[in-house]
């Protein structure tokens, strides 16, 4: 059944305005095209017709769509329901075979069971998100215990190892992180060494910019904030990598083909962090201390010498190593949390996203957590 | 014949130097379900997006509706593209969203429609889609890959498009699935008057939907006709493809049921 019984295409004319004119008592006439782009027009009217019966002449009519199809459909179930009636005339067969179609299909809402708001209802709610963030925590230790698990394995099967992927995320995880990392340093000495001189101008005690600078870095700053960076850069990717992988189901995949996705993805990826990290915390050790001398010189007047010789004399190595026993532990964090979330992403686009975010900020978090959790342990063991 | 909906005139389609279509001609009448057949890299896929407006063409005209698609305002084409509607291969239905948030995302360009009506016109498209009210609200994680189908082909119908383009609509479908695929296309371009462009490599689907068929051999259409006509060309390709062996058992079924 094609459209073209009228001369001029009857679609051509979609842009129509539809109009609907009283014809006699209780008739009405519908004219024009009734479509979804037009269906304004007449609808607050269609809406007002009442009554016990109504009668609806279409001879007029040049185009009906289903939009237009179902307001009369609706139409004629408001009017029954109201114990009227609406009588069409005039359609062509066309029309009709859209009414026929459109009334079959008319969708029947089912009654959804509402859920009612109580007190009961949000410390059930309550209580499952508890047990959902207990659950999230457990899985995350699962992954850590399986990153240690496969690292035992191949300790014991050297030849299964990957060393190009180890490699490879070395590079992407540590050499291009080394430029962000080195400025960050570099600024977050030259801070310091700002801040705290002019601080201890006050007292006299300019010198001791030597030692704020030196504890500060060396033993918080450096590390945290470089591991923070890393966080935000490391966790993101390899959530992402991992996620699309898992949603185009290239994991499942390499199951079925005998490769062991924590060998193949997250031993590579977590065994790189757990290399550079400390590197890059030295990096930024580095850097904050050069910036931080250099600030120290030009606001001071402390020459690099002097700074060097009274580093190396008030220093305590004690601060370097507390500063680097961190770093692995930071490293595992951020790369486990990264590898977890990952296999959480599910079948949609959106997941992905929300997981790299979700990543980012509790690789983040934790990482204060712990660093929090180590300052307590040092000042317990009075390091 | 009935009039003419789409004309392709020398279209030249190339990626690179190789070339997918050379001088292809093509004509699409109204109410008709064409349906394109081809070898894989054929360029039956690109035909679609070229048409579709998805991808120009290198050389070659199309006109739909009468009206130049290649050389025409950005206003013309987005009239063009609204009486036009596209179900790609598995629906691309925006994830976010549930699906009749998705139907009514085409809808949202009509400012006259308000918020309830658009949820209703959206639930009646589901509903013609042979989709259940319920998977309205769903997501389309939450869909199996017939229903994803069902939702593209709803949200590709939300404004009563006079075209609609389905590619490979039947694939990955189960038989019965892909059959009801088939009643659904027939009945909706019988009952709405559509045209339809299809892209297919179901031959059921051919035999049960298609009014013509045009296949794509050696960079241009080489045949169109009926099945009728399909079945009586000898070009090799075209022999093979409808007399191979999956071929054979299709036309038994046609000619058991005729």
């Amino acid at each position: 059944m094609s459209q073209v019984s009228e001369p001029s295409s009857p679609r051509s004319l979609t842009r129509q305005r539809a109009s609907l004119l009283p014809d006699g008592a209780g008739r009405w006439a519908l004219g024009g095209g009734l479509t979804v782009r037009t269906l304004s027009d007449v609808l607050e009217q269609l809406d007002a017709l009442d009554g016990p019966e109504v009668a609806l002449d279409l001879a007029e009519l040049r185009t009906l769509d289903t939009a237009g199809a179902y307001l009369l459909v609706q139409l004629d179930e408001r009017l029954r329901a109201q114990g009227g009636s609406l009588r069409l005339s005039g359609q062509s067969p066309d029309h009709q075979a859209v009414l026929e179609r459109v009334a079959e299909s008319m969708p029947k809402p089912e009654t959804d069971a509402v859920v009612k708001l109580s007190l009961m209802g949000w410390f059930d709610q309550l209580g499952r998100k508890v047990v959902a963030a207990l659950d999230g925590f457990t899985q995350v230790l699962a992954m850590l215990g399986l990153f240690l698990a496969k690292l035992v394995y191949l300790l014991r099967h050297p030849s299964e190892f990957r060393t190009t992927a180890l490699v490879h995320h070395c590079h992407q995880v540590g050499w291009k992180a080394v430029p962000i990392v080195a400025l960050m340093g570099f600024l977050i000495g030259v801070v310091l060494a700002f801040q705290g001189s002019v601080q201890l101008r006050q007292f006299g005690a300019e010198i001791f910019v030597v030692d704020l600078i030196a504890i500060s870095i060396l033993r918080e700053l450096g590390i945290l904030l470089t591991a923070i960076i890393v966080a935000g850069r490391t966790a993101s990717s390899f959530t992402a990598a991992i996620g699309s992988m898992k949603m185009r189901e290239e994991i499942d995949a390499m199951r079925t083909l005998a490769i062991d996705p924590a060998v193949a993805l997250f031993v590579p990826r977590i065994l790189a962090l757990l290399i550079v990290l400390p590197i890059l915390g030295m990096i930024a050790n580095v850097m904050g201390l050069f910036g931080g001398a250099m600030m120290a010189w030009i606001e001071l007047g402390i020459s690099p010498g002097m700074f060097v010789s009274r580093l190396l004399d008030d220093t305590s190595l004690d601060h370097v190593i507390v500063g680097f026993v961190k770093a692995p532990v930071f490293a595992l964090i951020i790369g486990v949390i990264g590898c977890h979330a990952g296999m959480q992403v599910g079948g949609n686009a959106e997941s992905l996203g929300t997981q790299t975010s979700s990543a980012v900020v509790r690789a983040i978090f934790m990482v204060i957590v712990a660093d929090a959790l180590f300052s307590v342990f040092f000042a317990i063991l009075g390091i | 014949m009935a009039e003419t909906v789409i004309e392709l005139r020398g279209i030249i389609n190339q990626f690179g130097t190789t070339r997918v279509h050379d001088n292809l001609d093509l004509d699409v009448y109204r109410g008709e379900v064409l349906g394109v057949v081809g070898g894989s890299g054929t360029g039956k896929s690109v035909l679609l997006r070229c048409i579709a407006g998805l991808r120009p063409p290198q050389g070659g005209s199309i006109r739909i509706f009468g009206q130049d698609a290649l050389n025409c305002s950005e206003a013309e084409r987005r009239a063009i593209d609204a009486r036009m509607g596209v179900m790609f291969q598995d629906g691309a239905l925006f994830s976010s969203l549930t699906v009749r948030e998705n139907v009514e995302v085409p809808m949202r360009t009509l400012p006259n429609l308000n918020a309830k009506l658009r949820a209703e016109l959206a639930d009646l498209k589901i509903a013609m889609s042979g989709l259940p009210y319920a998977a309205g609200g769903k997501y389309p994680s939450e869909l199996s890959g017939g229903m994803r189908k069902r939702a593209g082909l709803a949200r590709a119908l939300a404004l009563d498009p006079e075209i609609v383009f389905l590619d490979e609509p039947t694939a990955g479908l189960d038989p019965i699935g892909a059959a009801a695929f088939d009643e659904l296309i027939k009945a909706l371009s019988e009952t709405l008057g559509l045209t339809v462009f299809m892209v297919t490599h179901d031959l059921d689907s051919l035999h049960a939907t298609c009014d013509r068929i045009a296949v794509l051999a050696e960079k241009r259409v080489m045949y169109t006709g009926t099945m009728q006509e399909m079945l009586h060309i000898e070009h090799p390709w075209v022999h093979e493809y409808f007399h191979g062996p999956r071929a054979r058992a299709a036309v038994d079924t046609l000619e058991r049921n005729a």
